[in-house]
């Protein structure tokens, strides 16, 4: 009887689970098993891949080095410039703004991910060119100002593109914070300077370390706000895999250098997991 | 009990199904049909406006959208709006930066494109591949063998069978703005070496191999197609060394030249005479050290999933009426002596578009094996990761 029920409750969170599985299977696992039997082929005369077992792209990958280290020092530095402008921005929505107004402002956040970045990117093409921000400046007698196409044209797109991103994550833990704390925190001679340190950061850190990894994450693969606000002069793992896959073709080392990403990402997520996990952890126990 | 307020309220969505089945089934006939549901009248009414549902022309059923892969600032707009207006297929329209890139997306295939324009040298490579079909003429009445110069489209014919015809032919010169840079420009070298002293910071190289790898190499006194390790090596270290200096690396380069963040480029004819006419300024010349003529073609890809509005829209295309109207807007040289009668004088006399003779002299077309030399692909990341 007991084993029947048992029997009868297996069989439907599997088929519970199935959707879901079957989606992974199709969409993550058969995808990148195609990238790693590609990782491991060669060029085809013409592009393409070529069936073979080789470690040859793996071995080249030096050769993409300055990629990697770019991708590499962007992505946190993005994430954590994103997070220095995001932070008090959501500190504002979940504390200070006044409850009736919150849900238009988290919609101000939000409504600009409703448009392509792409659009809003060539936006910033405009305005960052010789008929934009120059133009004014040049009203005022400064001349010849370059912005566009510029580490710091780059650097602006991240920001812009990916701070909803790092708000949202930070406004959710920080909205759900107990406000008795904060009392508690006053009424024990906390001034507003320590509640802040002591209460309020440590409980949104969750938050912080979801947005910076989600941030991370993303800017790992980023390639369109280098490509037009940067000129395509500054390249990054994206652009390589675009340069491979549409220019030479060679999917095979393409695919390698997918692969490598892949293996950094999954690094980063567990780092920043194991962080997020022991924070939210110890302050836990702290409070108790 | 009387339905007469229902007599002539337009037919219902079950009725309109069911009449539908009945045509389908082949026991109404199409008249019939037409009449019942107010369609006939509908059509009727939107035949009156001109250009719509008037596919009498062709025989074949066109469908209701197609897909063209072509070059940026390359068409005039009208023309598609014209050619659905005509027929009813919606034409989508998609750019690309390079040859590259359109052989890397057939290749990998499902593209949607019903037609697409490549450039002379990747076109034996399409054959050999199989990623294009032979064209029947036959389908194409409008396309004059007889009054094409042969100069630009010998390489649609592989093997005696014809697999692309021509769009129009052109160059790949240098673009400067003359209100911005007062030293000459008038080769390769001296486009390299003014990157890097008066035009620092504001010139532009495309984001594409053949080009600017094979200027660079003009620039050196070598082959623009050359694939030799030690001359891609020497084009290479100059590469590297403009690098710095650049604006940006690009084959979309008029918003830049045209908002004056970009000040020289390399540039095709189209492109060259768009920006000239639109601003005098900026002059377009050929480099008298070399570099690239071409022409483009129309090619059907053998995925394609509407063959039939792909050739209907390239007939469309082939009409010296219609063809004048491209070449005006976009500005290239054409191929076809048909349509060169139509141009009007000024065109015709633009040195930007018809250059003397003995400008094309020491241009060279570009050979099939840059599209494929992996060197040459390889060349380029190191420039754009230096």
């Amino acid at each position: 009887m007991r084993v029947a029920t048992n029997t009868k409750r297996n069989l439907i969170t599997a088929a519970l689970l199935a959707p879901a599985a079957a989606w992974l299977t199709v969409f993550l696992v058969l995808p990148f098993t195609a990238m790693l039997v590609f990782a491991f082929g060669e060029r085809a005369p013409e592009g393409g891949y070529q069936a073979a077992f080789t470690f040859a792209q793996f071995a080249n990958l030096p050769t993409r080095a300055a990629a990697f280290w770019n991708t590499l020092l962007l992505a946190p530095a993005g994430a954590l410039l994103c997070l220095v402008v995001a932070y008090p921005v959501a500190y504002f929505l979940a504390v200070r703004a006044n409850p009736r107004y919150r849900l238009i402002l988290v919609s101000l956040v939000v409504v600009p991910f409703w448009t392509s970045l792409l659009v809003r990117t060539y936006a910033w093409m405009y305005i960052l060119g010789s008929r934009g921000i120059p133009n004014l400046l040049s009203m005022i007698g400064i001349e010849d100002v370059r912005m566009l196409n510029t580490p710091g044209a780059v650097l602006l797109g991240i920001v812009y593109g990916y701070l909803p991103l790092m708000i949202m994550p930070i406004y959710v833990s920080l909205e759900r914070l107990d406000r008795r704390l904060l009392e508690a925190s006053a009424d024990l001679g906390g001034k507003p300077v320590s509640t802040f340190f002591g209460v309020t950061l440590p409980l949104s850190l969750p938050g912080v370390m979801t947005g910076v990894a989600l941030v991370t994450i993303l800017l790992l693969g980023e390639y369109l706000i280098p490509q037009l606000l940067g000129g395509g002069k500054v390249f990054f793992i994206g652009n390589a895999l675009v340069d491979l896959f549409l220019q030479s073709r060679n999917w095979p080392f393409g695919s390698a250098i997918a692969v490598t990403l892949v293996a950094i990402v999954v690094v980063v997520l567990m780092v920043a997991m194991r962080i997020a996990w022991k924070v939210a952890g110890t302050r836990q126990v702290d409070l108790v | 009990m009387t339905k007469w307020y229902r007599e002539n309220a337009p037919i219902t969505a079950d009725k309109l199904a069911d009449e539908l089945m009945r045509l389908k089934r082949g026991s109404v006939s199409r008249r019939h049909f037409l009449g019942v549901t107010g369609l006939g009248l509908a059509t009727a009414v939107l035949a009156r406006q001109p250009g719509l549902f008037n596919s009498t022309a062709y025989a074949e059923d066109l469908g209701t959208q197609m897909s063209i892969a072509t070059w940026p600032n390359y068409h005039d707009p009208a023309t598609f709006e014209a050619f659905t207006a005509a027929t009813g297929v919606a034409v989508e329209v998609n750019v690309f930066g390079s040859n590259e890139e359109m052989l890397a997306k057939l290749q990998a295939g499902g593209t949607g494109w019903d037609l697409f324009v490549p450039t002379n040298y990747t076109i034996s490579t399409y054959v050999k591949l199989g990623l294009i079909d032979e064209l029947d003429l036959s389908k194409l009445p409008n396309y004059d063998a007889s009054t094409e110069n042969a100069r630009f489209t010998s390489e649609g014919i592989v093997d005696g069978k014809t697999y692309a015809v021509p769009k129009n032919w052109g160059t790949t010169g240098i673009a400067v703005n003359s209100d911005k840079i007062k030293a000459p420009v008038a080769s390769w070298k001296d486009f390299f070496e003014v990157a890097m002293t008066e035009a620092d910071g504001r010139a532009m190289v495309h984001d594409y191999q053949l080009t600017t790898i094979g200027n660079a190499l003009v620039s050196l006194g070598f082959s623009f197609n050359s694939v030799k390790p030690e001359e891609l090596a020497k084009a290479e270290e100059l590469l590297i060394k403009v690098k710095p200096h650049l604006y940006a690396i690009n084959s979309d380069y008029q918003p830049a030249m045209r908002a004056t963040d970009a000040w020289m480029t390399m540039c095709w004819t189209n492109d060259g005479a768009q920006l000239n006419r639109d601003m005098p300024d900026i002059k377009f010349v050929l480099g008298k050290d070399g570099g690239e003529i071409w022409s483009d073609f129309y090619a059907i890809p053998k995925s394609a999933a509407n063959k039939p509005a792909g050739y209907a829209l390239l007939d469309y295309l082939m009409a010296p009426e219609n063809a004048v109207k491209e070449h005006i807007a976009n500005g290239a040289p054409t191929t076809d002596s048909r349509v060169m009668k139509l141009l009007p004088a000024d065109v015709t006399s633009n040195k930007i578009v018809y250059p003397d003779e003995a400008a094309l002299t020491p241009l060279e077309f570009g050979a099939a094996v840059t599209l494929t030399d992996p060197g040459r692909a390889e060349l380029m990341a190191r420039f754009k990761s230096a």
